[in-house]
């Protein structure tokens, strides 16, 4: 059997060697990493068509590594881990496209991303705590470099910020694993999953370590919780966000804050759905919070990327929403569990439909900066549709996908995720719907402040897309479309991920 | 075959987004095509399916694993508003057709926003989906907002933002309500037929009708949530207007019958305690819309900017139209829902009279400024044609405003008599401002310029695309008025295929 996996991890690994040598050619450097995520990119299309609609893990990889601590080479991908691959490998291009212009060490750069893919790609498909460890971290490192070494002023505070509460959720994830590793002896997902399905799991840890498993739950959702993020544990994101080079702004949101809601869907909600469902209605509070305060910090943020920033908050903040409204104890209703498996096929579709929004609106903000000459203040265009018609035109899809209008992705995902949520957790779902209206007015205000109204002299000559841009963009907003229009395209799959993993988890 | 509108205004928005922005009378003349061929099927469609009550459109699986299906329907009501709509597009693309003239004017994206609000009016007329229903619904909100921002102009950017921002506000009050009554039902059906069919416990209902009524009302311009529609007329390019005055705040109105009270029509009854002699939401709703009725004509009678006086005649008007669906009989939701055809007619040609007859060629719509133009006789056509306008506007038997008002007025006078008097009072206030408008803008014996020895200023003469939007819109109005069985007999049956619960009449 070829290892599939493997190989899809290994091409972007390798490809940054290669870019390292590159050295100071910014075309060579681009070029291999262009080459490299294609490949990728077919790839994981050739894996999301081949996994099958049964919803069960495929293309299988075992290999004993370090048997006496219970860690096993095991990878593998449901539809769940496949649709993110395939974002992956989608946003990643798009950033590397988006990457015209490196200041310096353009080699180093590419190498960077590359590496940061090739995290994003054995995170998603590894099934054993110590590697998924492995890679969650190492997607951490380039991504610290990159916003260290190519970020805008202030990029050092952002950059160690970044770090430092990133890290602190994952030592935290780390110390609850090594404990469920005492009381268990494995840090395989599967085993532990079945374990927690049947209780094993939680009087192990009762007879080895004591009464400590809400902490334990507590800690690893502290890991993901920063990550995604979970407010009040978001502060560290804006800044990162504005000060990392906008190309890699894209990977951040567009890939790597999906890491942290994987993680809840792989790893917190099998292993510790019961004990989350004990502390559901502060985390439901939480992400209401998450969706409606992120909505409005973006509303009155001045900086076209924090607003974007803050968006993003809100936009995670509805998947963040779904899953807390899922963990409900004792619910053996058909209704409700029609409703829960609503509000996932709502959060894996959503998760795929943000990264790919929001990688085209951070996009557009690099032509925008390109064009500017590094301005990206709201008050600091006006009118731009006259000049640049095409750019407004192409960039307004992607902002009303993220606004959520029907006939575009961003409305299918959003819309399960509320019919889902509702009948669990009304309160939460209406006070929520308000953040949808926020958000709403933030997009309408994007549009006005930036393309209508008077246009300022200095922007007279403002440059429109070159066909190069319109032929990079266009996959991506047809994509939001069709998305959009057929979403049975994606949700087949998904709903048969989502109904295999409520069946296998406790809740 | 009715479901070929939404397609074609849809495909011809796409292609038209497509043209080189220098094809501007190309532009305007392929919208105009896209319109009469929607005009045509709508027609026909009205037509062939006769006084035929639901006739089925489409039914696709779409979202299978939620129960979302594509289901287009029609009965009478969304066929007489389909029709409603046709006239609407094809007027309002011949009233713009100044629109492609200049190289700046942008005429390929203006038809092309304007013909997805239409396919975005069609398809939610056409929906019995509610998850559709809803789809086209926001679709239609996007539309109407560049058409004002870009194409706008008294203070275009807060209308348009203000606009927007009280529709998505309406629309999230309509989401929650039909999420509500999705998961009360057993989540398996968007169905609205079905849906109906459940009976929803009473004490739910009296929380989801109010929701969903006002979110859907918000649009349709009920007091006191109304202050979005005269600036939003205001600001609005003439075709703009016309669209949200004729067929956008029908969406508002057709939803709250549609969903709200199909849906929820226990939540009309009676709470059981009154308080200031009100007692359910369905008084409520019938006094606020009263208000609306004798609130908007009042503001229009001390109105100075012309669009301000037709932007709240149409919050009056549509007020008759939520009373008329509150007196849940048969002869006020007759009258409710020809009102809705009628003010559509009507507002149409009212906002072409002024936005685009006049106020192109004289550039002020300030009545002061307007009274010593001398436009009766400078500008014949247009003053004639507000005459007559402004007749039907104000109810003159003979055309299509009477005969919907009149039943509106029975309904209310058997369901709330009270009501029935204010809302007479209103009517009255409104042959007052359109007397008065009429007055000062066309025929002002105040310091008469002639007088002065100035001669008669010279104008554009009309163009043949206003004389025949003029001719549709006025022609349409006269011959509903002359016979109005041509749309009673579609409307009627439909209503009396309401839900039984909802028609128990002259409830007290």
């Amino acid at each position: 059997m070829t290892p599939i996996l493997t190989t899809l991890t290994a091409i972007p690994a390798l490809a940054a060697v290669l870019a390292l040598f590159a050295g100071n050619r910014t075309s060579v450097a681009r070029t291999i990493a262009f080459v490299a995520t294609l490949l990728s990119l077919a790839l994981s299309v050739w894996i999301w068509f081949a996994i099958g609609a049964d919803g069960s893990m495929k293309f299988v990889e075992r290999a004993d590594w370090v048997p006496s601590l219970g860690i096993e080479y095991h990878l593998g991908v449901d539809g769940l881990g496949a649709l993110m691959l395939l974002l992956a490998a989608i946003v990643s291009l798009m950033a590397i496209a988006a990457s015209r212009k490196v200041a310096t060490q353009p080699g180093l750069y590419f190498a960077l991303i590359l590496l940061l893919e090739s995290g994003l790609f054995g995170t998603f498909t590894a099934l054993n705590f110590f590697h998924w460890f492995l890679f969650w971290e190492l997607s951490l490192i380039p991504a610290f470099f990159l916003i260290k070494l190519w970020g805008a002023e202030g990029r050092g505070r952002a950059a160690t910020q970044f770090f430092v509460y990133t890290m602190v959720g994952s030592v935290a994830l780390l110390l609850a694993f090594l404990a469920l590793f005492l009381a268990t002896g494995s840090m395989d997902f599967e085993v532990l999953t079945r374990m927690a399905a049947t209780g094993e799991l939680a009087s192990a840890i009762q007879a080895h370590l004591g009464p400590i498993t809400l902490w334990l739950a507590l800690a690893v959702l502290l890991g993901f919780a920063v990550k995604v993020p979970l407010m009040p544990f978001h502060t560290w994101l804006p800044a990162t966000y504005s000060k990392a080079p906008t190309p890699v702004t894209m990977l951040l949101t567009g890939a790597m804050s999906k890491m942290g809601v994987y993680g809840l869907l792989r790893l917190a909600l099998p292993i510790f759905g019961h004990e989350l469902a004990q502390v559901r209605t502060p985390l439901l509070a939480l992400a209401t919070l998450t969706v409606v305060a992120g909505a409005w910090a973006a509303a009155v943020q001045k900086d076209l990327k924090r607003v974007f920033a803050y968006s993003s908050i809100n936009h995670l903040g509805y998947c963040l929403l779904a899953i807390f409204a899922v963990v409900l104890p004792s619910s053996s209703s058909a209704t409700s569990q029609l409703s829960q498996a609503a509000a996932l096929d709502g959060v894996v579709l959503q998760m795929f439909n943000h990264g790919l929004t929001a990688a085209a609106i951070f996009w557009f903000l690099t032509l925008l900066e390109e064009r500017s000459g590094g301005l990206l203040g709201i008050d600091d265009f006006g009118g731009l549709r006259k000049p640049a018609p095409v750019f407004c035109g192409l960039m307004g899809i992607a902002l009303f996908s993220s606004l959520g209008l029907p006939g575009l992705n961003g409305f299918v995902s959003e819309f399960l995720i509320f019919r889902g949520v509702f009948p669990l957790s009304w309160v939460s779902a209406a006070v929520s719907v308000l953040g949808l209206l926020i958000t709403a007015a933030v997009i309408l205000t994007v549009i006005q402040r930036v393309f209508t109204g008077p246009l300022p002299e200095q922007w007279k000559s403002f440059p429109d897309m070159t066909a190069g841009e319109r032929v990079a963009l266009a996959p991506a907003l047809v994509l939001m479309a069709v998305l959009g229009l057929a979403p049975q395209l994606a949700l087949g799959t998904i709903n048969a991920t989502v109904m295999h993993l409520l069946a296998g988890w406790r809740l | 075959m009715l479901a070929l509108t939404i397609y074609l205004s849809f495909a011809g928005a796409l292609l038209l987004a497509l043209f080189p922005r220098a094809w501007g009378r190309a532009s305007r003349v392929f919208a105009l095509a896209v319109a009469l061929s929607g005009l045509a099927v709508a027609v026909a469609g009205f037509i062939e399916a006769g006084t035929q009550g639901t006739v089925s459109v489409a039914d696709v699986a779409w979202i299978p694993a939620m129960g979302i299906h594509y289901t287009l329907a029609a009965d009478g009501i969304s066929r007489v508003l389909v029709l409603l709509t046709g006239l609407a597009a094809v007027a309002g693309i011949l009233f713009s057709w100044n629109i492609g003239d200049k190289d700046g004017d942008r005429a390929n994206e203006f038809f092309a926003f304007f013909l997805a609000l239409i396919g975005g009016v069609y398809g939610v007329f056409l929906s019995v989906d509610l998850f559709l229903l809803f789809v086209f619904y926001e679709i239609a909100i996007v539309p109407k907002y560049f058409l004002i921002a870009i194409w706008g102009s008294t203070r275009r950017e807060y209308g348009a933002m203000k606009l927007a921002l009280y529709s998505f506000a309406g629309s999230a009050m309509v989401l929650i309500g039909l999420l509500a009554a999705y998961a009360a039902a057993g989540s398996h059906t968007m169905n609205l037929h079905e849906l109906a069919q459940y009976n929803f416990p009473i004490s739910f209902q009296m929380w989801a009708f109010p929701l969903v009524f006002t979110g859907f009302a918000i649009l349709a311009g009920m007091w006191p949530f109304h202050t979005w529609a005269p600036t939003g007329h205001v600001a609005a390019p003439t075709a703009a207007s016309m669209l949200l005055a004729g067929v956008v705040m029908k969406l508002g109105a057709y939803g709250c019958l549609r969903v709200a009270m199909t849906l929820f029509p226990h939540g009309l009854d009676p709470w059981g305690f009154s308080f200031l002699g009100i007692g359910s939401w369905r008084t409520v709703f019938a006094l606020f819309a009263a208000i609306g009725i004798v609130y908007g004509a009042a503001v229009a009678l001390v109105q100075n900017d012309f669009k301000f006086v037709i932007g709240y005649s149409s919050v009056s008007h549509m007020g008759l139209v939520l009373l008329g669906l509150l007196t849940l009989t048969q002869i006020g939701l007759d009258g409710a829902v020809l009102q809705m055809f009628s003010h559509g007619i009507l507002a149409g040609l009212l906002f072409a009279t002024v936005g685009r007859i006049v106020y192109e060629r004289t550039h002020t719509r300030d009545l002061g400024a307007l009274s010593k133009l001398q436009l009766g006789k400078a500008m014949p056509f247009a003053a004639w044609l507000f005459v007559i306008a402004g007749m039907a506007s104000m109810g003159l038997p003979g055309f299509s405003g009477f005969v919907a008002e009149v039943q509106v007025l029975i309904g209310a006078w058997q369901a709330f008599p009270w009501f029935a008097v204010v809302a007479g009072i209103g009517i009255v206030v409104g042959v007052a401002y359109t007397w008065r408008a009429m007055q000062r803008a066309f025929f002002s014996d105040a310091p008469m310029a002639a007088a002065d020895g100035v001669p008669v200023p010279e104008y554009e003469p009309v163009t043949w695309a206003e004389k025949a939007g003029v001719l549709l819109l006025a022609a349409t109005s006269l011959l509903i008025g002359l016979y109005p069985r041509l749309l009673l007999d579609v409307i009627s049956p439909a209503v009396q295929a309401l839900p039984h619960a909802l028609l128990t009449g002259g409830r007290p």
